[in-house]
């Protein structure tokens, strides 16, 4: 298999359909073409981050709101009423609106930042930089992808800001929660423009992910087998797979439920009175919702997981000085994820009432995606084992990564044991559950990415003592967060409330709920520090003066310090060894590049 | 003002910070790159094993603040099997869980970068990546059968002598239905259902509705020993009927019925004197979305002895007779103060 070379696209592609943007040198391009409406994919990639961060902000600022009232439900906030207005009144968010933030959050959170933000960024970003072409298969449809996402974020964001506020119904938004302007008020215009804003995500992920999927399999330069590929490429590339294949379900689960809002269908609706009628709906299914929705919902969180795994592998490689152990395991253990990740979609419904069978199937398939992701977590730490560690702060974000990972990976042996699920389900255990492992600990693939590859997006080093201040707050900050959480929901606390005083269950947590509150805060401001560290360090940070700061043995190092469109000045490079080659290269360097030939005698891996 | 102050208090720290910060690198610039590098490194593979022994003092204490706050021994039989499983679960989990954090940070620190090191190209070792692919499916083999041999009881029919209680949902609170004398739920239907002498829909032409007794107060009575059978539904939006203390969950959904089955174990007065609680209550939580008033959908379970029970339930009427000025027309008056009673 290693030896199977698909070649010569890229090279006639180089001559012919690349020759006017090899001159950009020559002709400075307007600030427009070159900056906004870019077809160059590092500043597509540049735009999706920096989009991803607005978001990022927002939704943290989001949870910030609502911690307060979780932590502390007998307090007023004036300062919340400057920002929120009457729905914050005096100082008291009001349930409506704890509902509202709740569901944008997640809704930001998970497709806004983690999905849009990281593997539009390192996608568009990595891809054609690590396999050696000079942009995407379409770089317009690239274009369009993030316009798309641009277009989407728009009407999110002026969905806030609707007079019935916005979607409400959580980030899944269950009908007939969310299907009927009755049931909540966020079932209205915000609901409306929720789903359209959503449409459009998808949209843009489908033009992404198609995109990055052709540029892998067709747009790879000499030399650069499958098999030689890093192993960000791979997880971009099963990344691309997860969404292209199960986002279009997804639509179709949303559009059924646009029909079903404005067009009087009954898909997800039967037997309800509401509001003093009952309405005429009958034989729909509230459960097929459910059913489509996490079709997209449980691959999404491989969707968010997978680029991280990748950008870990990687930056744990270099930074050790050593090559990922088991390369061929690692790539084998992507692809048990990803075809496991679509045929597991029914554990998040295991109390819905769905046959118990079923049940125990889902069961047997959750169970066994731990397998792959075990063999991950060994796979990481043998490759630390004997390393020459250098403590960057990609590097600590990595090892963070490693750790968030087996945190929260092995809670949901607990949830997607559906006997254990039972109990656990749609209690804070499932909120540390998943935050841990695909909120905090994609996170921290996310920095290790931004802070490793920051050089080859800006010639710049982010500052380094604020990293490393920013690494210790958050990894911390996360743990001091999520593990009490698991405690309340061992405890049977319910997730989704506004308010736990009048429970005589659940009040005895006050104290806790205050303390987590106070440690998310703190993390909060922990990544405005970053944010500033990352904007500033565009225009101030250190320069890079090499071309290969890292000394990393990938293509993206071999480009200039600050690559044009098209990434090589000249000829793109031609790859003769796999890309975790870490071993004396007999001239005092502890790597050796891909483009460098084998030499007499040398094996290749 | 605060408000101001607060904000302008924060943008100076973080001033301040991003100074030091700029400083630092300035520093290291100056001390020489080479010699600053090593220096780092060094602190930051100490700082590393501080946060692995500070974590594992952390998780010490947390669990000393918090075992005190958790449920009680479980309420039904089948949160008996749910607890073993749950500790072997936790017993499975923490042992990988303190093994490879061990190894991560461990690695972490025995391998930092010095000046003699060189790292060992050990790229591959197929059979260390058979024996760790083995051992997690032979563990996740054992945890899928422990878990489906649960799965299978907790989902079981229900046994012929189980009670039936309907449960039905909606914004805001529970209503419970109990089948009267006759043992039978009658029919039901959404169309019927009116908020002033109708709330379930009830059928009038189906005389086993006549004797179906409603309670709107949140209240589920059960009986010590006695396996009951919930049929679950909603009125509107998706609920689910959350017992923590029973292990149990099931979403009431619109046009779908339904069933979990269970045995109480300990009556409510039982499980005052093992908690030591006075004011022990069996809560009944809405765990699934169903809008603003989500977080204050509150039900209650009252487990009775037989006696008890059966003493309760003479004193209720039936549904109809309420409504419809049967004999001596009790209102629910008679109810509360029945539950007082109970409660106490």
């Amino acid at each position: 298999m290693s030896d199977v070379i698909i070649e010569g696209t890229n090279v006639a592609h180089t001559d012919a359909a690349h020759g006017e943007h090899h001159g950009h040198e020559h002709h400075e391009q307007h600030f427009i073409t070159k900056y906004i409406f870019s077809q160059d994919h590092k500043i597509i990639g540049k735009q999706f981050l920096i989009t991803g961060i607005f978001w990022a902000v927002i939704g943290a600022l989001m949870s910030v709101f609502f911690r307060l009232q979780l932590g502390f439900p007998d307090d007023t906030f004036p300062i919340m009423e400057k920002f929120l207005g009457e729905w914050a009144k005096g100082g008291k968010l009001s349930p409506e609106f704890y509902y509202a933030l709740v569901t944008m959050h997640g809704t930001i959170l998970v497709f806004f930042v983690l999905t849009a933000g990281l593997s539009g960024t390192f996608a568009n970003l990595l891809i054609p930089l690590q396999i050696g072409a000079r942009d995407m298969a379409s770089p317009f449809m690239n274009m369009l992808s993030y316009w798309f996402f641009f277009l989407s974020s728009v009407i999110m964001f002026i969905s806030l800001f609707v007079q019935t506020g916005p979607a409400s119904g959580g980030w899944t938004t269950y009908p007939p929660l969310s299907a009927l302007k009755e049931a909540s008020i966020g079932s209205g215009l915000g609901m409306d423009l929720w789903l359209t804003s959503m449409a459009l995500f998808v949209v843009s992920s489908l033009l992404g992910g198609l995109n990055y999927i052709s540029t892998i399999l067709n747009m790879r330069t000499k030399g650069m087998t499958m098999t030689r590929m890093p192993l960000t490429i791979w997880a971009l590339l099963f990344t691309a797979v997860l969404g292209v294949l199960s986002f279009p379900v997804l639509l179709s689960g949303f559009v059924l439920l646009i029909f079903d809002r404005n067009f009087g269908t009954s898909f997800y609706l039967s037997e309800i009175f509401i509001a003093g009628k009952a309405l005429p709906n009958i034989g729909g299914s509230a459960i097929l919702y459910q059913h489509l929705f996490w079709f997209l919902g449980h691959p999404e969180v491989y969707i968010i997981m997978l680029p991280g795994m990748g950008m870990a592998s990687e930056v744990l490689s270099c930074h050790s000085r050593k090559p990922i152990f088991g390369y061929f395991a690692m790539i084998i253990s992507l692809i048990g994820i990803t075809v496991l990740a679509f045929l597991v979609w029914a554990h998040h419904m295991f109390v819905t009432g769905m046959s118990p069978f079923l049940g125990s199937i889902f069961v047997l398939l959750t169970l066994l995606i731990a397998v792959p992701s075990a063999v991950k977590v060994f796979n990481w730490l043998t490759t630390i084992w004997k390393g020459n560690i250098r403590f960057t702060v990609p590097m600590m974000f990595a090892l963070g990564f490693v750790s968030l990972f087996i945190s929260g990976g092995l809670t949901g042996l607990f949830l997607g044991n559906s006997a254990l699920d039972i109990h656990l389900h749609d209690t804070y255990f499932v909120v540390a559950h998943f935050h841990i492992v695909m909120g905090v600990s994609a996170f921290f693939g996310m920095f290790a990415g931004i802070y490793h590859w920051f050089p080859k997006m800006f010639g710049r080093f982010m500052n380094n003592t604020l990293g490393y201040i920013h690494f210790f707050l958050t990894f911390a900050g996360a743990y001091l967060i999520f593990w009490p959480m698991h405690y309340e929901g061992i405890a049977g606390m319910p997730r989704r409330y506004y308010d736990y005083t009048a429970w005589e269950s659940f009040n005895q947590f006050s104290d806790l709920n205050a303390f987590i509150s106070v440690a998310a805060i703190i993390v909060f401001f922990a990544q405005l520090l970053f944010v500033v560290n990352f904007f500033v360090s565009i225009f101030r940070g250190r320069k890079c003066l090499t071309k290969n700061p890292w000394d990393a043995p990938t293509l993206e190092w071999t480009t200039e310090i600050n690559p044009g469109h098209g990434n090589w000045e000249g000829e793109i490079p031609t790859v003769h060894r796999w890309p975790y080659d870490y071993k004396d290269d007999g001239n005092g360097n502890d790597f050796i590049p891909q483009t460098v030939p084998l030499k007499d005698g040398e094996e290749a891996h | 003002m605060s408000g101001l102050t607060s904000i302008v208090l924060t943008c100076l720290v973080f001033f301040i910070i991003y100074q030091i910060a700029k400083a630092s690198e300035l520093a290291a610039i100056l001390r020489g790159e080479e010699k600053s590098k090593a220096q780092t490194n060094r602190l930051m593979a100490w700082l590393l094993v501080a946060f692995f022994f500070l974590g594992l003092f952390g998780i010490w204490e947390c669990h000393q603040y918090l075992m005190d706050k958790m449920l009680p021994e479980s309420a039904s039989e089948h949160g008996v099997e749910y607890d073993k499983m749950f500790t072997v679960t936790i017993v499975v989990t923490g042992v990988v869980f303190f093994l490879t954090q061990t190894l991560l940070f461990w690695f972490s620190f025995r391998y930092q970068s010095t000046e003699k090191r060189t790292s060992f190209f050990y790229p591959h070792n197929n059979k260390l990546e058979l024996i760790w692919t083995t051992i997690p499916a032979i563990a996740m083999a054992v945890l899928v059968v422990i878990g489906l041999k649960n799965w299978g009881k907790m989902t079981s029919e229900a046994p012929e002598e189980a009670m039936v209680v309907e449960v039905v949902g909606k914004q805001f609170n529970w209503i419970m239905r109990y089948p009267g004398a006759d043992g039978t739920l009658g029919k039901r239907d959404f169309r019927n259902i009116n908020d002033v002498d109708n709330v379930l829909g009830m059928d009038w032409d189906d005389k086993s509705n006549l004797d179906d007794i409603v309670l709107q107060n949140g209240e589920l009575h059960l009986v010590k020993g006695k396996p009951v059978k919930l049929i679950i539904g909603s009125r509107d939006v998706i609920h689910d009927v959350g017992l923590p203390h029973f292990r149990m969950k099931m979403d009431a959904v619109p046009g779908i019925v339904t069933t979990m089955w269970f045995t109480p174990r300990f009556t409510n007065a039982e499980m005052k004197e093992k908690t030591g609680n006075p004011d022990f209550v069996y809560e009944i939580s809405c765990d699934q979305m169903c809008g603003k008033g989500h977080y204050a959908m509150r039900g209650t379970v009252i487990v009775h002895t037989q006696e008890e029970y059966d003493a309760w339930l003479s004193e209720q009427q039936s549904y109809y007779a309420i409504n419809n000025g049967a004999p001596a027309a009790q209102p629910e008056q008679e109810i509360d103060s029945v539950n007082v009673i109970t409660m106490k």
